[in-house]
């Protein structure tokens, strides 16, 4: 009986200790020095939030760059994946569908190496990046659907130039591109 | 892989190999009592802890009472967190009005979390209050992996004192570990973790409007604090669905390095404090060897298939399941990791992994968690099998087997036999009842080899307590929930029980002095001899099952059959 008591006294306090206290003090910290992270990294246009910097979205049509492949659509409730292995039939009918339709859509070679980011879906489902190699296979047909002039379509080199991001200092990760962030600058290209 | 990818794996063991005797030496000041310089910042509250619980933390017990303490605390962890779950709705801090969880879920979960498995059975961002994330689901991220340190402790104590019956109280090692360890941490790692961009708020979902003009919603929460200590206390329950995946419990590879690293860094450091604690630490880097030599083998193998060309996609990278972000260097170290340590994150679907990369996830976790495994449970599973070595070794020279100078009796080696017996049993026998009824086998996401194992490593995960999965499979049915969670309390429990029943009847013996005819248990003919008995005893029990599931795929995927 007395063991018991203590147990019951000893979660008591874990509980309030670990499961109030502490991420209260962190939720504190955090809105204090990192606000705009610690609320999602919105990104705010004319007054209404459009997204995150951190979660990608769906984008069919052809005046954007497309996304990689997401099995939940871009959809976070809940996150996800197709989580198929590599022997399933079902994967490799994607795979080649994707890689049909993206040859399609942007009139390359039917033999261009398209990078596996693009053929593959995401663990997230939610994955807001692609490699600067992907982008640039996509930016004959931007310009095409945006009826883009020559100078137009070095502005829009630029920019994909400016928001590739290289491996976190220096030595972390891929070198990538946000596509959310990419579609909403060339939108500003006049 | 490039050059990049090389100088992350690197950086990763300098760091380890450079923290381990850094962090080790300081938790040996805690755990012995001495001065440290926590004791200023926390000090009042480790006080206060004792005076409202009203216990001595010098008053010391014998190892049953110390097991009966520990496992009375687990099962009101057990009780608490399956009553929150089924009530949720009645609760507070719900802004998205999540239903209660079906009893069964709730008990899987329940145990999950108490076990330090942290199988996800449900979607988090869909299932679970902020509430219970914060007070069931954290709390139990701290304590169960402080139940773990605990055991170690014990063990230690065991090995190091001579006819005595007491091991240690369980209530101060609970209150030293979780105050001067895993909370200093956590919270230093939490606000790294915000500055990388992981949310930390109470705020309700967020509805933006895309830029194509549909509709996202944005899960939020109080991500951060909890994610810190998933990786920290190696429990590796994502506050999201799609775990270390997902951009907001991920968001940089730098945070990936970062979450990666913190899993091992406890694990590897309390090597080094085992060392220090039995006064000899050679003891602690022989073991350290062990563990580093199994993990990089297993990575290297990963590395080298996830690499290679296969003839039904041809020589490109395999990114299914994998972020663009990470690639496939930081989601293949990140999974080796997180299956070595009973961790259980990920940050890349391991169900799309290649079949080898999957098999050496398996074969991790089948070894029984001890390379690096879980806070405390990692180091407990490998004096397991130091004892089982150095019997071997006794038998072969005709010598009473010693460890540390305590002879290793017939108790000694029965426990452990039970203990790597049990989990054993547990995977084997659930699985094949998986795969035999209709109900196990309703639940596959993929076909052939793959499916049958999807099962074998939802088994494996929950005995060997990792909690990461083959993801396809849908384990939140009546089936998978209650004999998945059965398997975790036989995984943790069958093993803690009888380690400590040898903690204890080794403090019952003395220490026979160092002689020139004693076995040495710290030098490489010793490395060489534990390593072949983890994979002759824990690896050879798998090898039939390996050989159904993820080595047949192997051979199938390589000549362009698929399912």
């Amino acid at each position: 009986m007395k063991t018991l008591i203590i147990s019951l006294k000893t979660f008591l306090f874990f509980t309030i200790l670990t499961g109030i206290l502490y991420p209260l003090c962190i939720t504190g910290i955090a809105q204090l020095i990192f606000p705009e992270k610690a609320n999602g990294s919105l990104i705010i246009k004319n007054n209404k939030i459009i997204g995150s910097k951190l979660i990608g979205q769906e984008f069919d049509s052809l005046i954007y760059f497309s996304a990689r492949p997401s099995v939940i659509s871009y959809n976070p409730l809940p996150s996800g994946a197709s989580n198929y292995g590599l022997t399933s039939v079902k994967l490799k009918e994607l795979f080649d569908s994707r890689k049909k339709q993206f040859i399609k859509i942007n009139q390359i070679d039917s033999l261009t190496v398209i990078p596996s980011e693009m053929l593959f879906a995401s663990g997230s489902g939610l994955d807001p990046h692609i490699s600067q190699k992907t982008v640039l296979l996509q930016v004959n047909r931007i310009v095409k659907a945006r009826n883009f002039n020559e100078n137009q379509k070095q502005k829009l080199l630029q920019c994909i130039e400016q928001l590739t991001e290289k491996p976190q200092y220096l030595c972390f990760g891929e070198e990538r591109l946000n596509v959310l962030l990419l579609n909403l600058k060339i939108d500003e290209i006049k | 892989m490039k050059t990049i990818d090389i100088f992350q794996i690197i950086l990763f063991i300098i760091l380890l190999i450079g923290l381990t005797p850094l962090l080790g030496s300081y938790m040996n000041k805690v755990f012995t009592g001495n001065k440290h310089f926590m004791l200023k910042i926390f000090g009042w509250l480790e006080r206060l802890t004792y005076k409202f619980i009203k216990v001595n933390p010098d008053e010391e017990t014998n190892w049953k009472k110390y097991a009966v303490n520990l496992l009375i605390f687990n099962l009101i962890g057990i009780v608490f967190l399956f009553l929150l779950q089924t009530f949720q709705s009645y609760l507070p801090l719900n802004p998205q009005h999540l239903a209660d969880i079906t009893w069964h879920s709730a008990f899987n979960t329940a145990v999950s979390f108490v076990t330090n498995t942290n199988w996800q059975g449900y979607a988090g961002e869909t299932t679970m209050s902020y509430f219970i994330q914060l007070i069931g689901l954290t709390v139990q991220n701290f304590v169960s992996a402080v139940t773990g340190i605990a055991v170690i402790l014990a063990v230690i104590r065991g090995i190091s004192r001579k006819t005595t019956d007491k091991i240690g109280n369980f209530w101060t090692d609970l209150t030293r570990s979780t105050l001067y360890v895993l909370l200093p941490l956590s919270i230093l790692f939490s606000v790294v973790l915000v500055g990388q961009g992981v949310v930390q708020n109470f705020k309700s979902y967020e509805t933006v409007q895309t830029l194509q003009g549909t509709q996202q919603v944005l899960p939020m929460g109080p991500a951060a604090s909890q994610i810190a200590i998933k990786q920290i206390g190696t429990n590796g329950g994502g506050f999201f669905n799609a775990n270390s995946a997902h951009p907001y419990e991920n968001p940089t590879p730098f945070s990936n390095f970062l979450q990666i690293f913190a899993i091992f860094l406890i694990p590897s450091a309390l090597t080094y404090t085992y060392g220090k604690m039995l006064g000899s630490v050679r003891q602690g880097w022989t073991i350290f060897t062990v563990m580093f030599i199994l993990f990089i083998t297993g990575l290297g193998i990963s590395l080298y298939a996830e690499y290679s060309a296969n003839p039904v996609f041809g020589h490109i990278p395999m990114m299914e399941g994998k972020e663009a972000r990470f690639g496939v260097s930081g989601s293949v170290l990140f999974s080796v990791v997180t299956t070595d340590a009973s961790c259980g994150a990920v940050n890349a679907m391991h169900d799309s992994f290649t079949p080898l990369a999957g098999m050496v996830c398996m074969i991790n976790m089948m070894l029984g968690e001890i390379i690096f495994g879980g806070v405390g449970a990692g180091l407990y599973g490998m004096v397991i099998f130091i004892i089982l070595t150095v019997f071997i070794a006794g038998l072969m020279v005709g010598r009473t087997p010693e460890y540390m100078g305590k002879k290793i009796g017939a108790f000694e080696v029965q426990m452990a036999i039970l203990a790597n017996l049990v989990t054993s049993f547990a995977i084997l026998i659930f699985t094949a009842w998986a795969a035999v009824s209709s109900y196990g086998l309703s639940s596959l996401n993929n076909a052939g080899p793959h499916g049958f194992s999807e099962i074998l490593y939802a088994f494996t995960s929950a005995a060997g307590n990792n909690g990461s999965a083959f993801a396809g499979l849908n384990a939140n049915t009546l089936f998978y929930n209650l004999s998945l969670g059965f398997v975790m309390l036989i995984g943790r429990f069958g093993v803690i029980i009888p380690v400590l029943a040898i903690a204890g009847s080794l403090a019952k013996k003395n220490i026979t002095p160092l002689s020139s005819g004693t076995f040495r248990t710290d030098n490489w003919l010793f490395i060489c001899l534990l390593i072949g008995v983890i994979l002759i005893v824990g690896g050879l029990t798998y090898f039939p099952a390996l050989s159904f599931g993820p080595v047949i795929e192997h051979l199938l995927m390589n000549s362009g059959i698929i399912f």
